[in-house]
């Protein structure tokens, strides 16, 4: 089946079956490598991109979803350097491994274009369905709190 | 006592510009962009072909049969293996475990056979095509029972299994080591105590739930050599026991490269060989073709080590002035069906058994017994986390047995410099006093608290916490270094990046010394072919023991740096010092000479010809002081352990008295870093570990039905934190008391941030609500259970 979608603003043209994954398409016929697979069940939010401007845990999505959409992973995010919510989550340590930051750095980016300036409840919302196993999700709170108090995203 | 370094700072007032700074981790913007490549995340071409395994469905049978015709002939297969290709043992401590197995299976999702596919789907397809007949056998899955007189024997021929020295396996048992402390005199102790206080404490199994799941890819290239990328904490210890296992068939050290990219999480998962031995074992079977296996989720539920279960018969003797004079500690652990890493958990528990307290008497036995549960093996705290659950609440009700201040009796009896261990070696210098202060005073302490909601009520708990690394007596660490055109830095080590930020403090330590900043300086993951030695990146030992290898390293670049100088100026070595990347002379303070200027190309003479040239450094440090050659009946005259890692965690929570409904609103940890070589990485390291630490005892759980099958491996199902599921708040604090043969005086402190969280929720529940609950995980049930329970047999009383 064809595929025709954008991925971070390149157009792609592709062949897919119609039970591929959009995750698996995403990795491995589209070039971008940061979505994840941590579960594979829509549990852990390490898949997560962007889909039309909201969070899409794509490990959940058949790729023929996608089919006319538009998707922006952290690749996207960061051809032009760093958004200033990276800046704060890179001094702000909040990431260990790293495995989870793709899928938080989208969901925080998100909360942040719909509610600039958001509350610890907010942020722990946005994130809930983010697993992070190292940092005890402090430091990532901390910095997207600092991104919002700062208003210029 | 003041410590006394291998180097001591560079710039005349002796102040440190690097070591000590929250210097920005090196592999943040990586991380950040999406740019860090994980095992998963890299290439391999139209080659690439698929594995799927072939997991036993019971706890205990033998393999009747195994008939693979029917897969073989299904789409997309190209091989199958079995038990019959790789009739080999492996293991990390103790050889009891098999590539496939052979005629038994021991555990629910023990690997009876491979796929390897074109397709990741038709190799999940076919292997379900395989047909395996097994004749049942009654499964044990409980370490009482195991070694209860005459039950089965999970492993017959343990007398004759390969293992290390420093076990102690009884044949004709499930018990594959029982590690003894026999110290002073017990009994006696007890007789004369004023107060004995016994009982027993549980704690079930629990998972890692690193985000990434385990993955390796294998390829068997058409000249004879195995590489394998692995998401692996321990690169060369990989490659050593590949080699080993697969020596029948011709290989050696030499022909067996493993290369380990980021890591997305390991916590001890991903440490020594799990599945990874099963895609190298399959990649010899299809040379040429790269090999992909990936665990599930499920998989990295029931399929990797597991933290092993514990059940801890604790008796304590205690005076009426608040003196501990006896300890006796009985830990039977659930170590599972394979303990080739497990039983060093056990071992390790074993020997520190008293927790950080001065303990004149002591009676440890440390048991590893064999269950038909999945393998147990490393987990983050490595068996401390397990006996701290049960020493740490039993230290609350003895204080409140005799009357103490459970803060002032544990002041009483915590270790100090000096003080004798359980095997006879003596307690390095500690900070844990003022550990317990700071953590004392941050959570308010004696403080009563009281809520403005009339259905909540406030707690509050404090425990200690200490553990040593755990690691065989000689595991050694080592390092390359080398200079660049521009006066950059690359470092080659073998210790893994796993988010702990250990690039980053290996690249403050060699900034320090060559005064070349942080951001000039490259350290990048393992390449077994490329990079020195490292024993595994667990335990907690690298900062220390790597650290030191690599400040060795720079300290070598440092010399060779100034006999070029010597050479070329005639100053003497030891008046030359390293300060903003140039060469300074104490004796003319005009002298300055770039690094970049020379350590490539070298220094051009008078004469037209040049001195120098590339300078390049190795270092290694391995412990000398360390032997395990202690009597195995008393567990004395060894010296097992380089040193302990202590501190305090206290917390402040809220509790729903009708619901059991627990919120942490404060929590607060002290660890003992040494010298904290990078302040901002040790916060992280306990916000972290607390975290992980307080998800055990507040919600984690593993269960398995009777059948010895986990009931439960999802996220769905086995809950871990989300960021709702924090402390309202995390108070972390940095005590440091240098460890005097650390770098700089560090020592680790990666896993003792979640050893104490289990005790410190259930002293801090006994505060708020006087129950005492003894078995992990204290749950919102369990919390309004056992509360409506005191209430209602107050209320019968009264009648
Ligand atoms: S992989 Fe998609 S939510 Fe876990
Ligand atoms: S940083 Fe490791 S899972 Fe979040």
């Amino acid at each position: 089946m064809d595929l025709n979608f954008t991925v971070n603003g390149e157009t792609w043209a592709l062949d897919v079956a119609p039970a591929d994954v959009l995750l698996d398409v995403l990795r491995e016929k589209a070039a971008v490598k940061s979505p994840k697979i941590g579960c594979e069940r829509g549990d852990c939010g390490s898949c997560t991109i962007i889909m039309d401007g909201r969070t899409v845990r794509s490990c959940l999505v058949l790729a023929v979803e996608a089919d006319g959409h538009e998707i922006t992973t952290v690749e996207g995010l960061s051809f032009d350097g760093l958004s200033r919510l990276q800046g704060l989550f890179l001094s702000n340590n909040s990431f260990q491994c790293g495995f989870c930051a793709p899928g938080i750095v989208l969901a925080a980016t998100e909360l942040l274009e719909r509610k600039p300036n958001p509350s610890r409840h907010d942020v722990q919302e946005a994130l809930a369905g983010n697993l992070c196993r190292c940092t005890g999700y402090e430091p990532i709170i901390e910095a997207v709190l600092a991104a919002g108090a700062g208003g210029d995203q | 006592m003041t410590a006394t370094y291998p180097f001591e700072a560079e710039s005349p007032t002796g102040d440190l510009a690097t070591v000590g700074t929250p210097a920005v981790r090196v592999d943040g913007v990586e991380k950040i962009s999406g740019a860090a490549q994980f095992v998963d995340d890299i290439d391999f071409g139209p080659g690439l072909l698929y594995a799927a395994i072939v997991e036993s469905p019971h706890a205990y049978a033998r393999i009747v049969s195994i008939d693979t015709a029917e897969a073989e002939q299904a789409s997309g297969v190209v091989r199958i293996a079995t038990g019959k290709d790789f009739p080999y043992k492996f293991g990390m401590y103790m050889e009891d475990r098999y590539i496939f197995a052979q005629d038994y299976v021991r555990f629910v999702g023990e690997q009876v056979a491979g796929v390897i596919a074109r397709s990741h789907r038709e190799a999940v397809r076919a292997a379900k095509l395989i047909k395996v007949e097994y004749d049942l056998l009654t499964p044990l899955l409980d370490p009482r029972s195991a070694v209860a007189e005459g039950a089965d024997l999970i492993h017959p021929d343990l007398a004759a299994y390969t293992h290390v020295p420093w076990f102690f396996p009884e044949a004709d048992t499930n018990i594959a080591h029982w590690r003894r402390i026999r110290k002073g005199d017990t009994e006696q102790a007890f007789a004369d105590a004023d107060l004995v206080l016994e009982d027993t404490y549980e704690v079930p199994r629990y998972a890692h739930c690193a985000i990434e799941p385990h993955v390796t890819v294998s390829r068997l290239d058409p000249a004879g050599r195995l590489t394998v990328w692995t998401a692996s904490q321990s690169p060369h210890t990989q490659r050593h026991l590949f080699a080993q296992a697969l020596a029948p068939l011709g290989f050696t050290h030499k022909d067996v490269r493993v290369i380990t990219p980021y890591v997305g999480g390991g916590f001890g998962g991903k440490a020594g060989v799990s599945m990874e031995i099963l895609g190298a074992a399959m990649a010899t079977l299809v040379k040429g073709r790269p090999v992909k296996l990936r665990w599930t989720r499920e998989q990295e539920f029931y399929n990797t080590y597991q933290r092993q279960g514990v059940v801890a018969e604790l008796k304590v003797g205690v005076m009426n002035d608040g003196t501990i004079t006896a300890v006796e500690h009985k830990l039977y652990w659930d170590a599972g069906a394979y303990v080739e890493y497990g039983a060093n958990v056990v071992n390790a528990a074993g020997l520190s058994a008293t927790g950080p307290y001065r303990v004149p008497n002591i009676t440890n036995d440390s048991l590893c017994v064999y269950t038909n549960l999945p393998p147990g093996g490393p987990y983050r705290g490595f068996g401390y986390s397990e006996f701290h659950f049960g020493l740490e609440s039993h230290m609350d009700r003895i204080a409140e047995a005799i009357g103490m201040d459970p803060v002032k009796f544990r002041k009483k009896n915590a270790i100090v410099e000096g003080d004798e261990l359980a095997y006879g070696a003596h307690m390095n210098p500690s900070g844990l006093h003022e550990a317990i202060d700071k953590t004392a005073a941050a959570i308010g302490w004696g403080i009563e608290e009281r809520s403005d909601n009339p259905n909540t009520v406030i707690g509050k708990g404090i425990a200690l916490f200490w553990k040593a690394p755990a690691m065989p007596p000689n595991a050694s660490s080592a390092s390359f270094l080398k200079f660049n055109e521009d006066g950059s830095v690359n470092i080659a080590v073998s210790g893994m990046e796993l988010g702990q930020g250990y690039l980053t403090v290996m690249a403050q330590i060699a900034s320090e010394v060559l005064s070349v900043p942080v951001d000039k300086i490259r350290v990048e993951t393992p390449d077994t072919d490329r990079n020195p030695y490292e024993w595994q990146t667990v335990a907690s030992h690298v900062t220390w023991s790597s650290g030191l290898a690599v400040e060795k390293a720079a300290l070598e670049a440092r010399s060779k740096i100034f006999d070029v100088i010597h050479q070329v100026y005639g100053f003497e070595d030891d008046s030359l010092y390293l300060e903003d990347e140039a060469v300074r002379c104490k004796t003319d303070p005009s002298f300055s000479k770039p690094l970049r200027d020379f350590v490539i190309d070298g220094i051009q003479t008078d004469d037209g010809t040049w001195r120098g040239g590339p300078i390049v450094a190795s270092g290694k440090f391995m412990p000398e002081f360390t032997n395990a050659n202690s009597d195995p009946a008393t567990g004395q005259g060894g010296h097992p352990n380089v040193h302990y890692t202590v501190g305090a965690t206290g917390v402040v929570l809220e509790i729903d008295k009708a619901t059991g409904r627990i919120w942490v609103r404060k929590a607060a940890l002290a660890v003992d870093a040494g010298r904290a070589i990078n302040p901002d990485l040790v916060k992280g390291q306990i916000t972290g570990g607390l975290v992980q630490g307080l998800a055990t005892v507040l919600f984690e759980d593993m269960r398995f039905d009777e059948g010895g099958r986990m009931m439960n491996p999802t996220f769905t199902d086995y809950k871990i934190p989300t960021a709702f599921d924090i402390p309202d708040e995390i108070i972390p604090i940095i005590v440091e008391v240098p460890q005097p043969d650390g770098p700089f005086g560090a020592r680790g402190v990666g896993e003792h941030t979640m050893i104490a969280a289990a005790p410190v929720i259930a002293n801090a529940v006994y505060h708020a609500l006087g129950v005492r609950i003894t078995s992990m995980p204290i749950t919102q049930e369990k919390v309004a259970m056992s509360y409506l329970a005191t209430t209602m047999s107050e209320g019968n009383q009264e009648e």
